[in-house]
């Protein structure tokens, strides 16, 4: 344990200093301690992930070819086959059943979700890193601890305290234990990441008549944005995908969540599998269009967790 | 921004310690920064946790008021044999779970660490599982699954289900639910392993080439050991996620057949919101709360997390 490098702090940040090419590599010390390349081949790490690769990629495929495909078409060609005719018909199907509004909702949750969090989580950090209140401390304690706290064992009482608070079936009710449950994970990231910043920055910002405020402001704002984009894209991907809280907390059709739509279109169109297929790839289309345009940085988000 | 970036090293080794020691004359953030965060947490997330308890010693139909009735849900719950069936079922998925995922994650994140050609194209795709909602992922193998139109009429007989209703049996059915678990988070857990492996420091591998020790050898006595850290992690986070399978369960097998695959969370949901039986559900979540806490002190405890807790105490 003692012989192991301290990892660098900053895993969150590396987006903000890209590395030559490489996913998440790129800090300095880092670098440093790169193992040179070795000179034989890692056989069997090398079979296994052609191996897993083509795990992860077969139902990936399915997905893909199914969903271009009309139901008669998919029966007669079978699972693995590249489709014989396109068609845009699922989609329509899709969007007939109430995938849209869904989609909004969606959107509306992870944004409200995204922007809350982080305004909670900042100020937050920033007192976990510089304050020497005892108040200060003891929160931190409990948000270690609220780490592993499963979203299911405490669902009764969210349910029972979110009936009562006249929130029932409305996106505040999603928001709400979203962003509650996602709070330990977005503070303990934002606090490792302020550990970087030294001192001296923030005494001469006090120098400058700077109160915390100001600090916060144009110190830890600018200094964290590496981790504040990976924790906005972590709370996002949870937001998005969220499914829990919504099934218990909402009801109507009206504020109906993505995966619910999705769960509810498989309930009703029951074997139409191609049409399952299109619903499940909108509805992560956006996911995966940030994941091309952003994947280091989402891979950073993700990581956050592991890079301790 | 107003601040010119130091040379990263300096950053961090200064950072750490005159954060540490608090010594710096710098205004200080009052407690006031840590409410917002502390009353959502506080307000969704720990009174919760007490509510329940309190819950579990009631009886409640979801509509009205909670009745306080004693011990009487306790009672029931510890006498009632499906509480054993479901705890046999979540430690099977849970340590199913944890046994199929790690070795494949610490292979492919090491494998990941290295400097193969097509190693970041094959990371980016490995990653894709883990971008799509746990419902998606469920629906999606619940399809391909399906013995009269999914792949498993083509894959079934080769893996000796000829009929290809792998849902069917009680055996395939949890074999199923592990299996979909580790199609979605080995990518997360590869990732930590790959972040990991970069860190070990490049003398030890050097020194172990100079005394001839193989690949196999390297990875047991310097990667694996080296590791260590990264693999209780990893381990808490994979246990505490199998724990709480839910959606994936519900879409996909939906507790059956019979009751083959009803875990803990999926029968705790099921007693609260299909039953309506709140009382006896909370009783059950308390037992998963009194699993989750202790699993979180083992986090706190082995990971980095608790050097992060002692810098900021050692004041």
């Amino acid at each position: 344990m003692a012989t192991a490098p301290a990892p660098a702090p900053g895993q969150t940040r590396t987006p903000s200093e890209p590395g030559p090419g490489r996913m998440s590599g790129g800090s300095p010390q880092r670098t440093a301690g790169r193992r040179p390349l070795l000179s034989r081949a890692n056989i069997p790490g090398g079979a296994a992930s052609l191996i897993w690769l083509a795990i992860v990629l077969v139902p990936l495929w399915c997905m893909l070819t199914w969903s271009v495909q009309n139901r008669d078409g998919f029966l007669d060609n079978g699972p693995l086959s590249l489709p014989r005719e396109l068609t845009p018909e699922n989609l329509q199907t899709v969007l007939e059943g109430g995938f849209t509004n869904a989609f909004v909702n969606t959107a509306i949750v992870t944004v409200v979700s995204v922007a809350l969090t982080l305004v909670c989580a900042v100020p937050a950090a920033y007192a976990v890193v510089r304050s020497t209140s005892r108040f200060v401390a003891g929160a931190f304690s409990v948000f270690l601890l609220g780490l592993a706290i499963p979203a299911q064992a405490v669902i009764i009482p969210v349910y029972l305290m979110i009936v009562r608070m006249g929130l029932y079936d409305t996106k505040a009710a999603i928001i709400l234990p979203t962003v509650a449950f996602g709070l330990p994970f977005a503070v303990l990231i934002l606090a490792g990441s302020l550990r970087d910043v030294p001192a001296e920055n923030y005494e001469a910002m006090t120098l400058d008549g700077a109160g915390p405020l100001r600090t916060l402001w144009s110190l830890v704002i600018p200094m964290s944005r590496g981790s504040i984009v990976a924790v906005g894209i972590y709370s996002a991907l949870q937001a998005w995908n969220g499914f829990l809280f919504p099934l218990i907390l909402t009801q109507s059709e009206e504020q109906q969540i993505l995966t619910l739509n999705l769960w509810n279109f498989q309930t009703e169109y029951g074997v139409n599998i191609p049409g399952l297929m299109t619903a499940v790839l909108l509805s992560a289309a956006p996911v995966f269009i940030a994941y091309v345009l952003a994947r280091r940085w989402i891979v950073a988000g993700l990581a956050g967790l592991g890079g301790k | 921004m107003t601040a010119p970036a130091p040379a990263p090293a300096h950053r961090s080794l200064r950072g750490r310690t005159r954060a540490a020691s608090h010594t710096d004359n710098a205004a200080r953030p009052g407690a006031l920064y840590a409410v917002p965060a502390m009353l959502v947490f506080g307000v969704f997330a720990l009174v919760p946790l007490l509510l329940v308890c309190w819950l579990s010693f009631t009886t409640w139909n979801g509509l009205g008021d909670p009745r306080w009735t004693g011990l009487a849900n306790w009672q029931d719950l510890l006498t009632d044999p499906g509480l054993l069936h479901s705890l046999r079922i979540t430690a099977v998925l849970t340590l199913a779970g944890w046994a199929v995922q790690t070795p494949l994650a610490l292979l492919l994140g090491v494998w990941a660490a290295g400097t193969q050609r097509g190693r970041a194209l094959a990371s980016a795709l490995v990653f894709l599982p883990l971008l799509l909602s746990g419902a998606a992922t469920a629906l999606v193998w619940k399809a391909l699954l399906d013995p009269n139109f999914g792949l498993a009429r083509t894959i079934g007989p080769w893996i000796g289900v000829p009929s290809g209703n792998m849902l069917g049996t009680s055996g395939g059915a949890l074999l199923a639910i592990i299996a979909v678990g580790a199609w979605q988070f080995v990518p997360f857990h590869m990732l930590m392993y790959q972040a990991a492996a970069r860190n070990v420091p490049a003398h030890l591998y050097e020194a172990a080439t100079i005394d001839g020790a193989g690949r196999v050898r390297q990875f047991w006595s310097i990667t694996l050991p080296q590791l260590r850290n990264t693999v209780v992690t990893s381990s808490t986070l994979m246990i505490v996620g199998s724990m709480t399978t839910f959606e994936t369960i519900l879409i996909l097998t939906d507790g059956g057949p019979g009751a083959a695959t009803q875990s803990m969370p999926f029968r705790m949901y099921q007693q609260a919101f299909k039953s309506f039986e709140m009382g006896p559900a909370s009783a059950l979540a308390t037992v998963l709360v009194l699993f989750g806490t202790a699993l979180s002190l083992l986090i706190v405890r082995f990971s980095g997390f608790s050097r992060m807790r002692s810098t900021l105490e050692g004041i």
